[in-house]
């Protein structure tokens, strides 16, 4: 399994193409939830406080589990950040830099909703 | 480029190579290491633990690499044995030859082994290397009974030794007392009570005159007359100094052995260096670790000529745990100076002796002893190192004050010079400085700049609380304030919820905290509303860790475990059928927790609703093995079935556990009940527990397992049922409300001024006046109980979460199992990326 070289961050400007993923009202408020897009797992977060949306890899570097998702989001200073359930291990929600480690960093992804459905971008 | 050949590879040789690196480089400075035993240096100080975890590895000083990093070359398994000081080189007992600039013994000691006759049988040994170890853990495993000779520290510590070889042990000493030149009688008593109670036998004024048996040893005879039977002899009768090498070489010795070095540890050869037990420093032999890292460090800088202060001596004080037992010595410990004034205080109950020798002016304070807390060594310490002046009653040092205004001789008033950390050699003005000039705000941060606390760990709390009182100083306040999000501490959030009728997280961050939360403060947040409201815990769902979330435990792999409830570990047949044909169809691992009850482990996010379900179609319910709340009272079997109980202690248990349910608190429960003495529920290692006497119960109260056990401490004795329950109630919301986040209810009340004699107070006598309140708080949280998991499964909106895609209804293909014994296990952490 290659999962971890699976995921790269993806600008905005290199996006090829937008998936629609579920309605906005199905995301929790302040949390996260995990899609399948084509053969990836992404975890969106619907980070009501900032009212900003947020995609990341769902997968955690640290120990390579498939968790990002569940894991609860916050801020260091400005940085909006998700801490991963198993270790707390935390990331940027913004840059994928690991905020507590030395962990490689978690690759993001473009989001956007349009007609309340979120849309990932994807390259 | 100068090469310093250092002869014998301990612990001071370690620390000379160590600090020799940090001075200066590879470059200037070749360094050669002859160890005579086949290991890299290892940490003698902590050898007992080899009989626990029998690993090297764990005891090693730096691992090998370590040198080779340093360049450094280290020769395992060679003995010098001799030095020609004019060509100036070694020669190995191989014949080789090698040439030095500098040569450092740090050869150490050998076990000094009395004149006695038989000494030399098998089943002899004595206490000082890793093969010492190897030899006695073999020969234990064909007898039962050993002993030890010498009731010094070290000979403690080797009767401990042999208690985990599951030997009948004996301590004998030739002294009339333990310890003998740390302790006196009444300090010796209470060590020896204590260590008695472990199942460890002490013999004292006991003048061993034979080693009986043929060639293998079958026992001892005492001058006395006596004799002991026993099948093994560890002989820990001190130290002498490994010397041999001064004669070839030409050295002066000291009165009592060792290499005689002035104070910059050099010998009569200029170009020799002797430190730790191998040198003799006005005749005095330094048998303790920290002297021999100073030496160290001493010579290292007069080899590379660095200003260096001089050794002038060292301080015997010693701070050490036991066998479990804390014991401490410093200054003149026994009042030898003339005219000392010794104070003491004895607590037989406890097991606490304390001694303090004050001088004949009543103004300065020489030294003790303290047995059984430790808590006051540091300070007390010192205050006689650096002769500050003691209080009008200066029995206060040791018992404290007793009502008005605490006395002087806080941490504050130490001079800048007061050596804190003895391995590191940080002082009070080291620790001042760099917190001032680094603005450091975080403990971990002061200890990794300045090196304080990371050698023994003995002056950790000292340490703490100068940072503490440094920052408070400067005007920093140090409140436990929860994160940087709130600047309030859990017990001011939990008083502001309540009384503000706060009911979300979001609310709450709104009015009293700032920017947008942590996984520090939201689980915190959450516990707190589910103590004070008992709503929901799955309506705060993204403020909960994912255990509280999906109300299972989260395992490797991502999978979950699920733990219905077995109060006080009573289970029908029907009930374990269910579980067995629960676990068949969802092919889940299934082991017997520590709690009485079964865990299935291995359960796929999707399938944790039916597998719900099913078990509580079959009568159960959530275990809430996710929480920190309640996990289980464990119960005996009692007086049902038990020839010996007194009461039916699983009735009791049932009846607490289905009490106390679902409360969520600080951190995890775990109760017990023992329908007698011999305790067989364990009930005084949880956070409550509950032991039947003829009259009633005994209730104690804040144990603990895990990293760090404590036995729980009596609450209450012989008490009837019913009051047995108020006080709980009592206790446990008093707990709930008071503690901070993720303190057991050990370390709460570790930190409870006071202690168990306060908390009696407030529950049993109730001095705050709050007992009914408490009570009306806990019947609340009672009334609002449900099964989370119930309710879970009956709402439609909250079962959409437990799916590993919220847009597909597939696995997770990333999720591996494989078999282990006939049942599933998760793919290793490692194995999953490759």
């Amino acid at each position: 399994m290659t999962e971890l070289t699976t995921y790269k961050t993806t600008t905005p400007a290199e996006v090829s193409k937008w998936i629609a993923t579920l309605p906005a009202d199905e995301f929790p408020e302040n949390g996260g939830l995990n899609v399948k897009v084509e053969d990836l797992q992404i975890a969106i977060f619907n980070f009501t406080r900032r009212n900003e949306w947020f995609a990341t890899q769902n997968l955690c570097p640290h120990k390579q589990q498939m968790i990002l998702s569940r894991g609860m989001i916050g801020s260091d200073g400005d940085e909006p950040k998700v801490a991963c359930p198993f270790h707390k291990k935390t990331f940027s929600l913004k840059t994928g830099e690991n905020l507590n480690g030395d962990e490689c960093p978690i690759a993001t992804y473009p989001v956007k909703v349009e007609g309340g459905t979120v849309y990932v971008g994807i390259a | 480029m100068k090469r310093i050949i250092v002869v014998g590879n301990g612990m001071v040789s370690h620390k000379f190579c160590l600090k020799l690196r940090t001075i200066a480089g590879s470059d200037t400075y070749e360094v050669v290491i002859y160890g005579e035993e086949t290991w890299p240096a290892y940490d003698r100080v902590h050898l007992s633990e080899y009989f626990t975890e029998q690993s090297v590895d764990k005891l090693l000083m730096a691992p090998s690499d370590w040198y080779q990093d340093q360049n450094i070359t280290l020769k395992t398994g060679q003995l010098i044995i001799s030095i020609d000081p004019q060509q100036r080189t070694v020669l190995t007992h191989e014949g080789k030859t090698d040439h030095y600039d500098y040569l450092v013994l740090a050869t150490g000691s050998r076990p000094f082994v009395p004149k006695i006759d038989g000494v030399e049988k098998r089943g002899v040994f004595v206490y000082r290397t890793i093969e010492d170890l190897d030899q006695i853990i073999s020969y234990a495993k064909n007898i039962k009974r050993g002993a030890v000779l010498g009731g010094g520290l070290l000979g403690l510590e080797a009767a401990k030794a042999l208690l985990d070889l599951n030997l009948d042990a004996q301590v004998i000493e030739f002294a009339p007392r333990l310890m003998p030149r740390q302790l006196d009688e009444a300090g010796s008593n209470t060590l020896k009570s204590e260590i008695e109670s472990l199942g460890i036998e002490i013999l004292l004024n006991k003048n061993t005159s034979k080693v009986a048996g043929t060639d293998q040893m079958a026992g001892l005879e005492f001058a006395d007359g006596s004799q002991l039977d026993t099948e093994m002899l560890v002989i820990s009768c001190g130290i002498i100094s490994r010397d041999e090498l001064a004669e070839s070489a030409g050295l002066e010795k000291g009165a009592r052995g060792g290499f005689k070095v002035n104070e910059y540890l050099q010998t009569n050869d200029p170009n020799i260096y002797a430190v730790g037990e191998a040198a003799a420093f006005n005749d005095m032999i330094y048998g303790l670790v920290a002297p021999g890292y100073d030496m160290a460090e001493i010579a290292a800088n007069h080899i590379t000529d660095q200003a260096s202060k001089t050794f002038t001596g060292a301080d015997m004080s010693t701070k050490l745990k036991l066998i479990g037992v804390e014991v401490g010595s410093f200054g003149d410990a026994l009042g030898d100076t003339p005219g000392s004034i010794p104070i003491s205080f004895e607590d037989k109950n406890s097991g606490i002796y304390k001694r303090i020798n004050i001088s004949s002016d009543k103004k300065h304070l020489l030294g003790g002893i303290l047995v059984g807390d430790t808590s006051d060594y540091g300070m007390l310490l010192q205050i006689t190192q650096n002769s500050m002046a003691i209080p009008p009653n200066p029995e206060d040092l040791i018992l404290g004050t007793r009502g008005g205004q605490a006395n002087g001789n806080t941490i504050l008033d130490l001079p800048d010079t007061a050596q804190i950390c003895s391995c590191e050699n940080v002082s009070k003005g080291d620790l001042v400085d760099a917190i001032k000039s680094q603005n450091i705000t975080d403990l971990k941060e002061l200890r990794n700049c300045t090196g304080a606390g990371t050698g023994c760990g003995a002056c950790s709390p000292m340490v703490g609380d100068i940072f503490s009182a440094q920052l408070k100083e400067m005007g920093q306040t140090v409140r436990k304030t929860l994160c940087p999000h709130f600047d309030y501490t859990r017990q001011e959030l939990y008083s502001l919820i309540k009384v503000k009728g706060i009911k979300t997280y979001n609310e709450l961050l709104d009015q009293y905290g700032e920017g947008d939360g942590c996984e520090t403060c939201k689980p915190a947040v959450a516990s707190l509303l589910a103590s004070i409201w008992n709503d929901k815990i799955l309506k705060q769902e993204t403020i909960q860790d994912t255990n509280d979330r999906f109300l299972a435990n989260i395992q490797k792999g991502g999978s979950y475990s699920v733990v219905p409830r077995v109060p006080g570990g009573e289970i029908t047949p029907e009930k374990l059928i269910a579980i067995g044909t629960v676990a068949k169809k969802y092919d889940l691992y299934t082991k017997i927790t520590g709690g009485q009850r079964i865990d299935m482990f291995g359960a796929r996010l999707n399938d944790l609703p039916k597998i719900w379900r099913e078990l509580i179609d079959a009568g159960f319910e959530s275990g809430h093995a996710y929480g920190k709340s309640l996990r289980t009272v464990k119960s005996c079997v009692g007086s049902t079935w038990c020839r010996y109980g007194l009461h039916d202690s699983v009735s009791y248990a049932i009846e607490i556990e289905d009490r106390y349910k679902g409360i969520r608190s600080p951190h995890k429960l775990k109760g017990g009940v023992s329908g007698c003495r011999r305790e067989c529920a364990e009930a005084q290692a949880k956070d409550f527990g509950l032991i039947a006497t003829e009259l009633g119960y005994n209730l104690y109260v804040c144990g603990n397992g895990g990293a760090n056990p404590q036995h729980a401490k009596l609450l209450a004795g012989d008490i009837d049922e019913k009051t047995a329950i108020k006080y709980l109630d009592r206790f446990l919301m008093f707990y709930i409300q008071t503690a901070e986040p993720l303190n057991r209810t050990a370390v709460w009340l570790n930190k409870l001024d006071g202690g168990i004699d306060y908390l009696r107070e407030v529950v049993v006598e109730d001095s705050l006046g709050i007992g009914e309140d408490l009570e009306k708080d806990m019947q609340a949280l009672i009334a609002a109980y449900h099964c989370e998991w119930k309710e879970a499964i009956n709402d439609e909106k909250m079962m959409k979460r437990f799916s590993h895609f919220a847009n597909s209804d597939d696995y997770d293909p990333t999720q591996q199992f494989s078999s282990m014994r006939e049942m599933k296990k998760p793919a290793g952490w490692e194995s999953i990326s490759k």
